[in-house]
């Protein structure tokens, strides 16, 4: 898979048209909302671009993010990108197995030491390190010796990014995410359970052509992350106005009216569903009738719910409340009993006054 | 008798807070409405003359003695005690600059009776020795000689005699078994003695029967005013002796603002039981008079008349439609003053301080805001029904150059009194 | 700590915690209040304590026109602030949401928009009570820590509701915890200081219109 070729001279050779390309090329601007003065630029370091090395790791992971980028658009435009990187290992899309994939892993790293790019999925278990291993070899020792050589790494997924379901409480296995792991390479973080397809394949673009995007405090990339789910929801007019799906068929869900009662974290979550949304466009969970999950944002599943609205509070407060009041009344007629104690005391220390107590001094 | 001591106020605070105090100091949120509805505050702007905060040491007590919090700050010493030096201090907000008039109570928007609080924190100044001297010579001439201006019983049979003189027939004096025990304030019997021909003439030509008692004829009560609710309880006893010993079905407090308040409101709580008899003010009794068609009038006063509300029996006494009733028998040009009935301003002179000569100037400063009224209004004559209003309004009119001549009420009805009995006997 | 690990411990046991105090300290004032009693009153009645009683309660809320002129900042800053209160508070669709969930009872939601501006003009309400606080004689000579402090409170929770509304400078989880942490103070607070008088307000009323009532005045 290793070649020298260029990308222009690869598509050339694939018989994409120039007019292809620059078709690409505009989509691709356009999905990262970069104005079309930037089409040419993404076409010359396209065109320039030698197939990077790209490294695909995969650890405690579910293979739902591999499966989104294979969903990714049309079959055409993930050749390009296919044809664009040299995705030296990936465990469910490459043909060798055993050893064989491993040596390839091994010499495409040395070969391209400092310069490839390397792509993680799946949380990293560090309780013990023999919860996940590949060939024999710990995720965390993999991670770190192939960190050591790599020009950057995108964590895809929230796995890789922010620890994922294996962090869930109680995370039994101990699992992190690559940022806390790795702390001297530039990190980018293509959160969501799974991400968009055209994200990913977005964010890899933006990266092959100017480098790391600007990131959010999450280090996710602010062209795909840097709004949120409610501010642009298509069902926002319902929540601005107060309607709300009470339950999952009743008028309200039909009428397809704000589901934030139903636990939505639309206004917490960032991610570009409501515009991108998934399959092609078709439709996002929401679209569905079902209130975001927040799977783009870091313990959305300790989040206290999927189906609990973001401003509820978590703990029993109808038994707080009970409890409090009967230990309010304990103490309010103790402390009651006390004060009339002492104001009967005061009474009974009540010298009669009389016109003789009046004036000081006599 | 251990004389005034800082520990007895101190106890007597205690003692007098109760369930509504403790609510309305725990209801204040310091808006200051209360100071815009106090005319100590109004004519003078000194913002130590806003009502809530003339009960500050009141409200410590409160705090420390009867909140969780505050028990357990003094208890450790993180809250210091109420100090001597501070009821001093205290001594002008709570008696120079405070009739009782209520004003207070009606504008507090979380419902505050500050003039409550006052009457009960009186307790703990006086029993600590800071009450004013003037009010205290008062309230010792009262228990001592029955009237705090040292009026005796001679003085006011003089008085009798010398009406009984005029009017042409006897008064009344120590009847068993009459219906009404006639009280008078010693204001009255000194200066304003025509009140006495007015309610002789009145009752004679409506056939009310009725008498004054030689041992009780004091309707004032320094107790009240100073604050002391034994001593308020001996003078409100004697009238009490005397209408249970003359058998009379109601007594009748005069033109005196407090003294209503003292024997009808607060006197069945000083002596601990209620009463046998009814007590009424002289007003009420004109009316009623008047609804059973036995009052009648003759003529109207055709001169501009305002009424001034005396505030112990309009607000806090509940007699304010009645004067209004009667005035409009006999005048036929009468205008309400800019607030009015129970929101009138008070004289300046209720609660002690007309006893107080230390207050004479912030008392005359406080004047400032019924001349504000009388200003707005114009009138020819003021009526009202208390001989103490009376004085502060003649010196108040006085000092500040008003023609206005100040009548009572009582005495304007008895000069249109259309009588047959004695025709002879009405002035001229 | 995270984000979301703040976000649900104030949700979580900052909650209960503050449900505690606040439930406990507001029933020990009441309590601490009515156990102290009233002696009863012997002497004859002329009206009704009872009806002068509820008749303040409601009555107290319209001050006289004279009343109204001489402390007009104070009052139309006063109602328009709580107006405002009452607005976010209670008709804003995320809160009704969570009365919902503690006490079972809901009602409709004004449109967000409308919450938002009366956000707006509930935070102009507040500095002018302040400014007025601090510029009029009267309320300067009278206020105390607790007045600015309990201000500070008051305001807080609405200025954090907005910025979490809008979702301004930090990110949404955190600036929703913010908010909820700056209602929890208020509520934990609230039976120690002088916000205790929304609902002594209450006993205090009654008792002004039932000892004027006794009277036979209108109070």
């Amino acid at each position: 898979m290793k070649t020298d070729q260029t990308l222009g001279e690869r598509l050339r050779q694939q018989g994409i048209s120039r007019r292809g390309f620059l078709k690409f090329c505009a989509a691709t601007a356009s999905l990262l909302a970069l104005p079309p003065g930037m089409v040419p630029v993404i076409a010359a370091a396209l065109e320039k671009a030698r197939r990077p090395s790209v490294i695909w790791l995969s650890f405690q992971e579910c293979t739902g993010c591999t499966e989104s980028l294979t969903r990714s658009d049309a079959a055409s435009v993930e050749d390009l990108i296919f044809n664009t990187i040299s995705l030296d290992y990936h465990h469910t899309l490459q043909a060798a197995s055993g050893t064989g994939a491993e040596d390839a892993r091994e010499s495409a790293m040395k070969e391209n030491w400092g310069k490839y790019v390397l792509v993680v999925d799946g949380s990293i278990p560090t309780a013990n390190p023999g919860y996940s291993t590949i060939a024999g070899i710990s995720n965390v020792d993999m991670l770190m010796e192939a960190a050591a050589g790599a020009a950057a790494i995108v964590a895809i997924g929230s796995c890789a990014s922010f620890g994922g379901i294996p962090h869930a409480r109680p995370n039994p296995t101990g699992a992190v995410s690559v940022s806390d792991l790795i702390k001297d390479k530039p990190i980018i973080n293509v959160s969501g359970c799974p991400p968009i397809p055209v994200v990913i394949t977005g964010v890899l673009t933006h990266f092959l052509t100017f480098g790391i995007p600007e990131l959010d405090e999450l280090h996710r990339p602010k062209a795909f992350y840097g709004k949120s789910i409610h501010d642009r929801c298509y069902r926002r007019p319902f929540y601005d106005k107060g309607l709300f799906a009470e339950s999952f068929d009743d008028e309200g869900a039909k009428k397809g009216w704000c589901l934030y009662k139903l636990g939505c974290k639309g206004p917490t979550t960032y991610n570009a569903c409501a515009t991108t949304k998934w399959n092609q466009g078709t439709s996002f969970p929401i679209q569905s009738g079902h209130p975001c999950l927040g799977c783009s944002e870091p313990d959305f599943w300790d989040a206290g719910g999927f189906y609990h609205a973001l401003s509820i509070p978590t703990g029993d407060t109808a038994q707080t409340v009970l409890y409090g009041a009967a230990a309010g009344v304990g103490a309010g007629v103790a402390l009651g009993a006390l004060y009339r104690a002492g104001k009967a005391h005061a009474v009974h220390q009540h010298e009669k006054v009389t016109i003789n107590d009046l004036e000081k001094g006599g | 008798m251990s004389g005034p001591t800082l520990a007895r106020g101190l106890n007597a605070f205690k003692e007098q807070i109760d369930a509504p105090t403790a609510s309305f100091f725990s209801s204040c949120v310091h808006c200051g409405m209360c100071a815009e509805a106090c005319l100590f505050f109004t004519e003078t702007r000194d913002p130590k003359y806003t009502p809530i905060y003339k009960l500050e040491p009141l409200r410590k007590v409160w705090w420390q003695e009867y909140t969780f919090w505050g028990k357990l700050a003094s208890t450790v010493g993180l809250s210091k005690p109420v100090t001597d030096a501070e009821l001093t201090e205290w001594e002008t907000l709570v008696y120079d600059s405070c009739t009782m008039c209520g004003r207070c109570t009606m504008v507090c928007p979380v419902g505050n009776d500050i003039t409550y609080m006052i009457r009960k924190m009186r307790e703990g100044m006086a029993a600590s020795g800071h009450a004013p001297p003037g009010l205290i010579g008062a309230t010792q001439r009262a228990v001592t000689i029955g009237s705090p201006m040292g009026v005796k019983y001679p003085a006011l049979e003089a008085q009798i005699r010398h009406t009984e003189e005029e009017i042409g027939f006897s008064i009344p004096v120590d009847v068993v078994g009459a219906d009404y025990l006639c009280t008078l304030s010693s204001m009255e019997i000194m200066n304003f003695p025509e009140y006495i021909g007015a309610i002789a003439r009145i009752f004679h030509e409506t056939g009310v029967s009725w008498t004054i008692s030689s041992e009780a004829f004091e309707a004032t009560n320094s107790g009240i005013q100073i604050g002391v609710s034994e001593i308020a309880a001996v003078l409100v006893e004697r009238i009490v002796k005397a209408a249970e010993k003359l058998k009379v079905k109601a007594v009748i407090s005069p033109e005196c603002g407090h003294a209503y308040m003292a024997i009808r409101w607060e006197g069945p709580n000083l002596i601990g039981r209620p009463y046998s008899f009814k007590v009424v003010h002289i007003l009420e009794v004109l009316d009623e008079l008047r609804k059973a068609g036995k009052l009648r009038t003759t003529g109207k006063e055709s001169r501009r008349l305002t009424y001034h509300d005396p505030c112990q029996i309009s607000r806090r006494g509940g007699v304010y439609e009645q004067p209004r009733n009667l005035l409009k028998m006999v005048a036929e040009n009468f205008v309400e003053m800019p607030d009015t009935g129970i929101m009138n301003w008070c004289c300046g002179a209720g609660g002690g301080v007309s006893a107080n000569e230390r207050a004479e100037v912030l008392k005359m400063k406080a004047f400032k805001r019924k001349k504000a009224q009388l200003d707005a209004v114009a009138p020819d004559a003021l009526v009202t029904a208390c001989a103490n209003c009376r004085i502060q309004l003649e010196e108040g009119l006085e000092e500040n150059h008003m023609d206005i001549p100040v009548i009572s009420l009582t005495e304007t009805i008895a000069e249109h009194l259309a009588g047959e009995t004695h025709p002879e006997a009405r002035p001229s | 700590m995270t984000e979301t690990e703040f976000l649900l411990w104030v949700r979580g046991p900052a909650f209960q915690i503050a449900t505690v105090i606040f439930v406990v300290g507001s029933i020990v004032r009441i309590l601490e209040i009515m156990i102290l009693g009233r002696k009863p009153n012997l002497a004859e009645a002329r009206g009704s304590a009872v009806a002068g009683g509820l008749r303040t309660i409601i009555t107290r809320s319209w001050p006289d026109r004279g009343t109204f002129k001489r402390s007009a900042v104070t009052l139309v800053s006063g109602y328009v602030f709580h107006a405002g209160l009452f607005v976010t508070i209670l008709l804003f669709a995320p809160h009704i949401l969570v009365i919902d969930e503690v006490l079972g009872i809901s009602w409709p939601a004004l449109p967000t928009p409308l919450v938002d501006a009366t956000t707006v003009i509930t935070i102009i309400a507040l500095v002018v009570v302040l400014l007025h606080r601090i510029k009029d004689p009267v309320l300067r000579f009278l206020s105390r820590f607790q007045d600015y402090f309990v201000w500070f409170l008051t305001i807080l929770p609405v200025i954090t509701g907005y910025v979490a509304f809008h979702r301004i400078g930090l990110p949404p989880p955190t600036l929703i915890a913010i908010h909820i942490l700056s209602v929890e103070l208020l509520m934990i607070a609230f039976p120690f200081t002088k916000l205790a008088h929304a609902f002594t307000l209450f006993i205090s009323r009654w008792y002004n219109g039932a000892i004027a009532g006794y009277r036979g005045v209108n109070s």
